[in-house]
């Protein structure tokens, strides 16, 4: 057990965590902005708008993002990680924008009318108003998302052979041939993944027990 | 791109692709009956007033739902055969998402019992209930509303999970959408036409969720609008909103 977890291969593993956390953390950031836009063009009074946003989430809700990641890769052709990038961020982009469009969908209409009778622009109204009650509702959900999105970096070794944590635990794992040190492999792995998720979906547990309404049930 | 030559060509390859699609349905029944059997019994437990029951619905909802669902699949189908566990990939595929996904299933069980106000626990024990008649008559009857359009959302990304027994070479829609492509490089036709199967059968469980959300939230007014003659005008604007929008389902329909 001791050869393996020499620093070479704890620093290996690492390396390919970095990559996991940086294709999730753009990815995420991007769809949080194509979420927006898909969310306030799902709501918007221009039909044409609204059936857009709606027939893009319905696509990629309904459908793998295995699919899409190969689907990039293969048809539009760019290299593993952009491709990487460009699949995550179309396909969670369609369930931000469905997160982001619950939230907004649950601030209380009468919210939006006095926006409007105080006289707030709708950039202003929607940025000092709406947002702030929105993102009650949206946070926790976001969260869980981003948590989906870290998790399922995993396919990109098996499917493209980019070297995220997954990638790099599998590489060592085809060096071992001892039962117990393979267990230990995947034990390592998995516990990072862990710690990561695991922070995050505590942060969505405080997160709902603080901003909790009162005489809300059920969340 | 989709030249076609290559549409020909796939379609004559087109009966082994959908054998595998019959594989992925027949994956996806079997991990979801999985599924539902274990959120129900987690889910239970995990509203239970015993803390060792509460205690393990914890550690297996977090273990499983922070660990990437592919991690565990390749547990079962590369480290399980060194202990002398040989399970088929279809088997996997059944065990671990079902395993995966009754996890998410508990959590949806579990926030659909916790909605039902104490009182109604109450009532059904001061009528003498026990627990399996409190729990199969009075609380699950009234929970099922609220379980039911996150579960549609269950099932249609557990259909979608399925996709990744590709990865170890599982047979299913995805394996041979990819086997096709990388054999052939008409890649246009098999993904197109996988994208088409994946959505006929997830498309009908998410309108059936927003469809079942959408009736509860309309239900329910109604129920108000009968007990409370005397509406008020924001009774009057509440009803509007819900009635327009639903109830969304995001915070269940975003996880898994």
């Amino acid at each position: 057990m001791g050869e393996l977890f020499t620093w070479i291969n704890i620093k290996f593993l690492l390396e390919g965590l970095v990559l996991t956390i940086f294709i999730s953390a753009i990815s995420i950031l991007l769809s949080l902005v194509i979420g927006t836009v898909l969310a306030l063009m799902r709501r918007s009074h221009n039909s044409i708008l609204s059936a857009i946003a709606t027939v893009y989430i319905e696509i990629f809700k309904n459908t793998p993002l295995l699919l899409w990641i190969m689907f990039i890769f293969f048809i539009v052709q760019l290299p593993p990680i952009p491709s990487a990038v460009a699949a995550f961020t179309v396909f969670t982009s369609a369930s931000m924008g469905e997160i982001i469009r619950g939230g907004l969908a649950g601030v209380h209409r009468g919210q939006y009318e006095a926006m409007r009778s105080q006289g707030f622009s709708r950039i202003q109204g929607y940025w000092y108003i709406i947002q702030p009650q929105a993102m009650r509702n949206m946070v926790p959900a976001l969260l869980s998302q981003a948590i989906t999105t870290i998790k399922d970096t995993s396919f990109l070794w098996s499917a493209i052979a980019i070297q995220e944590l997954m990638g790099r635990g599998m590489i060592l794992m085809n060096q071992l041939n001892s039962t117990p040190q393979i267990f230990a492999i995947f034990g390592l792995v998995g516990l990072f993944y862990f710690i990561i998720c695991f922070a995050l979906s505590m942060g969505v547990r405080y997160y709902q027990k603080k901003y909790r309404l009162p005489g809300r049930v059920g969340l | 791109m989709f030249a076609a030559f290559k549409w020909e060509a796939y379609f004559e390859a087109f009966p082994t692709i959908l054998m595998a699609f019959t594989k992925t349905i027949g994956i996806s029944l079997l991990a979801l009956v999985l599924a539902l059997i274990l959120g129900v019994i987690f889910g239970l437990m995990s509203v239970s007033r015993s803390t060792v029951l509460r205690a393990i619905n914890r550690v297996y909802v977090e273990m499983i739902q922070n660990v990437p669902l592919l991690l565990q699949v390749f547990v079962m189908y590369a480290v399980f055969p060194l202990i002398g566990i040989k399970l088929s990939t279809f088997l996997i595929g059944v065990i671990a998402i079902g395993i995966y996904h009754g996890a998410y299933i508990s959590e949806v069980v579990r926030s659909g019992i916790s909605s039902i106000p104490e009182g109604q626990f109450e009532a059904a024990k001061s009528q003498g209930f026990s627990y399996i008649q409190t729990m199969s008559l009075v609380i699950l009857p009234q929970a099922i509303s609220i379980i039911m359009p996150p579960l549609a959302v269950q099932a249609a990304n557990l259909i979608k999970n399925t996709s990744i027994m590709a990865l170890v070479a599982g047979g299913e829609l995805m394996y041979a959408t990819n086997s096709f492509a990388n054999s052939t490089s008409y890649y246009g036709p098999a993904y197109v036409v996988a994208a088409i199967l994946y959505f006929i059968l997830c498309f009908p469980l998410s309108r059936l969720a927003l469809h079942l959300e959408q009736n509860r939230g309309r239900r329910r007014v109604k129920r108000k609008e009968y007990y409370n003659p005397a509406m008020t005008e924001f009774d009057e604007d509440m009803k509007n909103a819900v009635a327009e929008e639903g109830v969304s389902t995001w915070e269940s329909s975003s996880r898994g």
